[in-house]
């Protein structure tokens, strides 16, 4: 396959590094994959005798436990053990959250169940089939108690409150203030004010959740293999719970994990939960979580209410604006939540310049389950609010929506870039790459056909969205939930921070050996390493293997470790190339010793050390490798034997949050621009996706095939939320999507045909120039397509405002649009 | 429970057998019995065809079936498409099209997709994207997979 992306790689007196970086390499992973040989955690044992467990989970919204009956289950055939909330209450402490609000989270219920499928009991039996019959015979006595679900009802003084401790319902509340947004307000000649509803969707992993948990009560160590991809913030909050000791919690995670999007760092609380029925039953226990429980009872996005208001002048310019906004978290407020709400601090402003700005956040708990990144956290709430109410401002002065996106941009030359919230913005182009894709899209000729059809009484729109795309959080932003004064506070420790490490070793052949922490699911990270490692050595992807699986206790890692937030293609290509160029330096510095001329006068080209002169001897890897390890005596005095080097990698701008609430959120900030064109059928409400075009600008692409594959995988899990996915309660908080019967995800024949391109600003930041687009278009299709189906519906006055937009919900629009006559344009 | 019942069956041209309770699911006899990992688990309840494997040639799911009524049954699992070392013309061309990432649905997609060819082997895109659509995938948006099996037919005519 040809490269279908500029090549990158170039060090930095420019010269092409890459022979492999910036093409489109097959995936390494691939041949197990597809011959049924991979290893995800269903498939082997890692340890004798693992007993499974089924999970007791409540059938109410809210009620309060008073009691368990385990004794029939504990009589019944092959069962050894049942974990009780009770258990759970005595036998470890709640997790840390991420607000200073009361709320005690445990890895079960234990004085009441919050949310339908809150896990109350785990019984622990010889297969899964038993466990599963004895689950049905644990008696739970529940007193029912009225459930809430919506997060502006929840807010009444006079809703039912989850947490008592708590006092109401609010987890927690900022008021974040940037600039002097009242006075842009009083300064405006234009107003726009917009209500929102994002709704509660999940990426749904066709492989569930699954763990195998042993604890050895005579060493004392905790040993768990799970499809977990931190180990992130996560397990030192797990260590703490079941207080062991962090060296003695050991994550280990098989080299394939069956998808991801975020949803797999929610996790965690069953890792404490079949850690502690492990150590009651005595035996290794192994959970995997099914569809049900899955659906009802894992993770999603938060559903948010949003209030928006815009300031601007009537030429188009943004002066200011005011976000606001309920966050739905379920339950209780898991962390790292509520990054629903503070992931995006440094990019609140997207692409644009404005300087004034209000963040009215209230994170809101209710009786549905519990939320946590997805892919594009938080970032598709906040584009398709912003991207709203950009259209919103274009139609009230009567431009072209692409106008008032021009307008507004920051200008190239003003990056690298601080916005007025924190955020560094490292490279880019956002004018010249919007115009790419509207010159993709062919933007004037969709206009014009637009026009044709309008007047032949079709409803054709074009949708334009454009966004910044965060990559590599900084996990200090999280800080951002609390107050200033709280953070002021001598005892409080800032938390900033985003490293990651690699290893490379060279084999007495001279072949390599890469060693990574990361645990991907599914981005290809050994393909990808294999070409940077590759380029760096002189040698050919296929003299390289790369080791991904994770274990904490033979890893190096820290506490921003794992794969999550567009980490790998930014961080984790960083440390691998720089660990690269580490043993590169080793084996010239080596070559010299031998050929007894000085490492200066010497270079690393095309895999051997030669003279920069290009005559005389030289020593190739293998050459080097040879002598170094079966001859020790023959390295240098004071240079270390074996050819290995570890590099770490850490952004130096990845800095807690200031006393004035701005921080760098994330470290590497790509853009995405994207226009679509659609038709929709008013009698039946169906969208059809005429040209959807996106262009991306992630720096230096290293695998053009691996990339286009994340920008596809994006769009498609951003459109399931536009248009078909949410996890729906009734009034009483039961789940009424509980399979995938109910829980409509898209197929093959939903997936539409998508023109992708790329611009190139390589990131200043990044060893290779490359930043992370892994969550990508999830993040703007929601706005893309809102504005897209707001566009054809201009005529009827219907301008979407929630999504999804079912055929029921988006027909129901028309039919009362079409019974009363068009409004005008808002201002 | 009830007592064990002996289940023969051919998979991927092999004679095996086995003893399961009468409730065992297909996908779990295959993994845990027959120690075939390549067939995976995604919905159990007969959406996501993570489970597809072929029965008797036909694509199933063998997460709504049965291990005892698979009985004297001939089983295609991922495992044997391959031969040797030698992909199946299939399995080449969702490598070439970039028709997986994490690989879980694979198995499913590519039994799936057998079946489908085998019924329509010169298929239109939108035949083969709705035979495609018994089959969930949440990372490749399907276009590689759709891209893979068009390229495939040809090749599987000859």
């Amino acid at each position: 396959m040809p490269p279908t992306a500029p090549r990158g790689g170039r060090d930095a007196k420019g010269h092409v590094l890459s022979a492999w970086v910036g093409t489109s390499v097959q995936r390494v992973e691939d041949a197990r994959l597809l011959t049924g040989r991979g290893t995800f955690i269903d498939d082997h044992p890692p340890v004798g005798n693992v007993h499974h467990a089924a999970i007791v989970r409540s059938p109410h919204a809210h009620a309060r436990i008073r009691g368990y009956d385990v004794a029939a289950a504990l009589r019944m055939e092959g069962v050894v053990a049942v974990l009780t909330g009770a258990d759970v209450a005595k036998a470890c402490k709640p997790f840390g959250v991420g607000v200073t609000a009361p709320v005690h989270y445990f890895p079960s219920a234990t004085d009441k169940a919050r949310f339908v499928g809150e896990p109350v009991a785990v019984v622990v039996a010889r297969d899964r089939y038993l466990a599963e019959d004895a689950a049905d015979a644990v008696v739970v006595d529940y007193e029912p108690l009225p459930a809430v679900v919506d997060p502006e009802r929840a807010l009444d003084p006079d809703a039912p409150v989850l947490h008592e401790a708590v006092g109401s319902n609010l987890a927690g509340h900022r008021r974040l203030v940037y600039g002097e947004p009242d006075a842009a307000f009083r300064d405006a000649e234009v107003v726009i004010r917009e209500r929102f509803r994002f709704p509660k969707y999940g990426s749904t992993p066709i492989e569930t959740y699954g763990l195998i948990a042993r604890w050895d009560t005579l060493d004392g160590v905790v040993t768990v293999w799970s499809n977990f991809m931190g180990p992130f913030i996560m397990h030192p909050l797990t260590a703490r719970v079941l207080g062991v000791a962090e060296n003695k919690l050991r994550f280990i995670v098989p080299p394939d994990i069956g998808g991801s999007f975020g949803i797999k760092s929610s996790m965690y609380p069953y890792i404490a939960l079949i850690a502690l029925a492990a150590r009651k039953a005595g035996v290794p226990v192994k959970w995997i979580e099914d569809r049900r429980e899955h659906l009802i009872a894992s993770s999603s996005g938060t559903d948010r209410v949003a209030w928006r208001e815009l300031a601007a002048r009537k030429d188009g310019t943004v002066l200011g604006m005011r976000y606001k906004w309920y966050d739905n978290v379920g339950g209780y407020i898991r962390s790292p939540e509520p990054g629903c709400s503070f992931r995006p601090t440094g990019n609140f402003v997207g692409p644009y310049r404005f300087q004034h700005l209000e963040v009215d956040a209230s994170v809101v708990m209710t009786n549905k389950s519990l939320t946590g990144p997805n892919r594009g956290y938080a970032c598709g709430h906040l584009y398709f609010e912003t991207e709203g109410m950009m259209d919103r401002l274009a139609e009230a002065i009567g431009v072209d929506p692409a106008e008032v996106r021009r307008k507004n941009f920051i200008a190239a030359d003003a990056l690298p870039y601080r916005t007025p919230t924190g955020g560094l913005y490292d490279s880019g182009d956002y004018a010249a790459t919007f115009d790419r894709a509207l010159e993709l899209a062919g933007y004037v000729e969709l206009r014009r056909e637009q026009a044709r059809a309008r007047e032949a009484g079709r409803y054709h729109g074009i949708g334009l969205a454009v966004a910044i795309d965060p990559s590599v959080s900084n996990m200090g932003y999280v800080a951002t939930a609390l107050d200033p004064q709280f953070r002021a506070k001598p005892e409080y420790l800032p938390k900033s921070g985003a490293t990651e490490s690699a290893s490379v070793k060279i084999d007495p052949l001279g072949r390599v050996l890469t060693i990574l922490s990361s645990t991907p699911q599914g981005q290809g990270h050994q393909t990808i390493v294999a070409q940077i490692v590759a380029d760096e050595l002189g040698l050919a992807p296929g003299d390289i293997t790369v080791v991904d699986e994770m274990d904490t206790f033979t890893r190096p890692w820290s506490i921003s470790s794992g794969t999550y937030s567009s980490r790998f293609g930014s961080i984790g290509t960083s440390a691998v190339a720089l660990a690269a160029r580490k043993l590169k330096r080793k084996l010239v510095d080596y070559a010299a010793h031998l050929m007894e001329i000085p490492a200066a006068q010497l270079e690393f080209r095309d895999g051997a050390v030669r003279h920069r002169t290009g005559t005389g001897p030289s020593y190739s890897v293998k050459e080097l490798a040879g002598r170094a390890h079966w001859n020790t005596e023959s390295l240098p005095d004071g240079m270390e034997p074996m050819l290995q080097a570890t590099a770490v990698f850490g952004f130096p701008e990845a800095r807690a949050v200031d006393h004035e609430d701005r921080v760098n959120s994330s470290n590497t900030y790509g853009f995405i621009a994207e226009v679509m064109a659609v038709e929709v059928d008013p009698d039946t409400a169906a969208i059809k996706i005429l040209k959807y075009v996106t262009v991306h600008d992630a720096g230096v692409i290293i695998n053009p095939m691996i990339a286009e594959g994340q920008i596809y995988g994006g769009a498609l899990h951003g459109l399931g939320g536009a248009l078909y996915e949410e996890m729906e309660y009734d009034d009483s908080g039961q789940p009424l999507t509980g399979t995938f019967m109910d829980y409509l995800v898209p197929t093959a024949s939903e997936a539409p045909d998508i023109d992708i391109a790329h611009v190139v600003s390589p990131s200043p930041l990044t060893t290779l120039g490359s930043k992370g687009l892994g969550e990508s278009s999830s993040m703007t299709v929601p706005a893309v397509i809102a504005n897209a189906v707001s566009d054809a519906l201009k005529p009827l006055g219907v301008r979407i405002t929630e999504l999804p937009m079912t055929p029921s919900r988006l027909w129901r629009l028309i039919q009362d649009a079409r019974a009363e006559p068009p409004r005008g344009a808002q201002t | 429970m009830s007592e064990p019942v002996g289940v023969r069956l051919v998979v991927n041209g092999v004679a095996r057998e086995g003893r399961c309770p009468p409730r065992k699911l297909l996908v779990d006899f295959i993994r845990e019995d027959l120690g075939l990992t390549g067939t995976h688990v995604g919905c159990e309840h007969g959406i996501c065809g993570a489970c597809t494997v072929l029965v008797n040639g036909e694509a199933a799911r063998a997460c709504l079936m049965l291990a005892v009524q698979a009985d004297g049954a001939e089983i295609t699992t991922v495992e044997g498409l391959a031969r040797g070392e030698r992909l199946h013309p299939l399995q080449e061309s969702f490598r070439e099209h970039h028709a997986l990432q994490c690989g879980f649905c694979t198995p499913g997609m590519l039994l799936t997709a057998l079946d489908l060819l085998r019924v329509h082997p010169d298929p239109s895109e939108a035949d083969v994207r709705e035979g495609l659509s018994a089959v969930l995938c949440r990372c490749t948006g399907y276009h590689g997979i759709v891209k893979a099996v068009l390229a495939a037919a040809p090749r599987l005519r000859e």
